[in-house]
């Protein structure tokens, strides 16, 4: 059976994707719909930003995040001045490094939802007399639901798979940065193959339903480029 | 040295032009990484064999080994887990011995930061301090013998940010993001010194030794390679690459 660290640490993942997918789905939304609509020669390099997570091994990230945030890095000069402290080790800091993270899998289901409505029902908007703002939340957003249904459980699932990142700057505190993935690591590390197996097993399990409710709610979405 | 080993280790010298160069692939425990690439060369150079490491943690090594990894030796950073492989069938009898027994530290990356007395736990004035995971590294679990030993750990446990490893801990530190930790003497050990920061080298009787044992494994059993490193590590040559990296034997 899991233990009570154990559940701790389901907990703690649970409240970690919820977060991040609160705060991803508020920061990915204006990001995709500008990389929807621009014509900028800015679209390119800001897309190829957003997409470095999907490529980068969660080391390289982790890594840079832990010398960016820590005493000497740039953010963590930044969190220090605002008397905010150093992020690495702490919930805020695996919130902050798993926005970064999961960016990609927000803002693609949600920028290609966004491209798929074309130019014509914004402009019969505006021929309506609705202000941009006005067209973007009642024509816009409405039109591109299942693009941010996609957006929004692969932004969970794939948070609360995160790893890499996690074990460089989470430090591994009970209630704070022990998250499932690194309860299951530390599990196998230790030779508990039978508890490692409730997680493990349990981790499959979710993975597989989230992408089945994904498939079947959602058949016509697809993830990204 | 005894005498035996110093005669079938001049044998095996003198047999190597005439015996084909032979590969071995060596699984070493993460603190013993510097150590390793220096002693795996000259015994590349001494026996004409290559010498392949492989770095990581003993305990996943040992998942690794027990599912089929192809390693011929296991330098592990225990006496722990090469003892449960020799019960269970997966080494070759008689082979183990300890290669080193490592030293612990309480280590910043700051000048001045630790004293040489280790004064800096009784103060308590951190935010973070880094230790490998207790629960799995020797080296952390050490860690935490000393502070029970020191009646600080309730007070310091709250401050504990925990690494994989012992490599983890270092960079931790290193890094600045935890003040200081406790880490391996081998790692910020430079030609005998301690190279950078500021350390307090922790009485080896607050703890139990650290042992690091190394174990022919039995893939290795029908590898001339296999033998010849083990011989090659209980060498005067090797034993004092060790002892400049911070070991003790």
């Amino acid at each position: 059976m899991p233990s009570p660290a154990d559940l701790a640490a389901i907990w703690l993942t649970f409240k970690l994707a919820t977060t991040t997918t609160v705060l991803l789905l508020l920061i990915g939304t204006p990001i995709a719909w500008w990389l929807a609509r621009t014509r900028s020669a800015w679209k390119g390099p800001v897309g190829a930003v957003v997409a470095l997570p999907i490529v980068l091994p969660p080391t390289v990230l982790g890594f840079y995040l832990l010398l960016l945030m820590g005493p000497d890095g740039a953010v963590g000069r930044m969190t220090q001045a605002l008397g905010l402290g150093l992020l690495p080790f702490s919930f805020g800091g695996l919130v902050v490094a798993s926005v970064f993270y999961s960016l990609p899998f927000v803002v693609q289901p949600i920028q290609n939802a966004f491209d798929a409505i074309g130019d014509g029902p914004l402009e019969a908007a505006a021929t309506l007399r609705a202000t941009p703002l006005d067209a973007f939340f009642s024509v816009a957003i409405p039109l591109a639901r299942p693009g941010f249904v996609t957006a929004a459980i692969l932004g969970f699932a794939h948070t609360v798979g995160e790893f890499g990142v996690v074990l460089m700057i989470g430090g591994n505190i009970p209630d704070k940065t022990r998250v499932v993935s690194v309860q299951i690591y530390d599990h196998v590390e230790a030779l508990e193959y039978a508890q490692a197996h409730w997680l493990a097993g349990g981790m499959v399990a979710f993975s597989f339903l989230v992408l089945l409710a994904l498939y079947t709610l959602n058949p016509g979405a697809r993830r990204g480029r | 040295m005894s005498l035996f080993v110093k005669i079938s280790f001049f044998v095996a010298l003198a047999a190597f032009p005439l015996a084909q160069a032979d590969e071995l692939q060596i699984a070493v425990a993460a603190n013993f990484t510097a150590p390793a690439k220096r002693i795996a060369a000259d015994f590349e150079k001494d026996s004409g064999h290559k010498a392949q490491l492989i770095f990581g943690a003993t305990g996943k090594f040992y998942a690794q080994i027990k599912n089929g990894a192809p390693f011929d030796v296991l330098l592990a950073a225990d006496d722990e887990t090469p003892t449960k492989l020799e019960k269970e069938g997966a080494t070759v009898v008689g082979s183990r011995f300890t290669y080193a027994i490592g030293r612990l530290v309480l280590w910043s990356a700051k000048p001045g930061y630790v004293d040489a007395q280790g004064e800096v736990l009784k103060k308590g004035e951190f935010q973070h301090l880094a230790i490998a995971n207790p629960k799995t590294a020797p080296y952390g679990a050490a860690a935490v013998e000393v502070l029970a030993a020191l009646k600080r750990l309730d007070a310091i446990q709250t401050k504990f940010v925990q690494a994989e490893n012992i490599a983890q801990a270092h960079q931790f530190v290193a890094t600045g993001n935890a003040e200081l930790g406790f880490i391996a003497l081998s790692q910020i050990s430079k030609d005998g010194k301690i190279a950078a920061g500021s350390a307090w080298i922790v009485p080896a009787h607050l703890h139990q030794a650290i042992r690091q044992d190394a174990v022919m494994l039995t893939k290795g059993k029908d590898n001339p390679a296999a033998q010849a490193w083990l011989n090659y590590l209980k060498s005067d040559k090797a034993k004092t690459i060790v002892k400049s990296f911070g070991y003790e034997l």
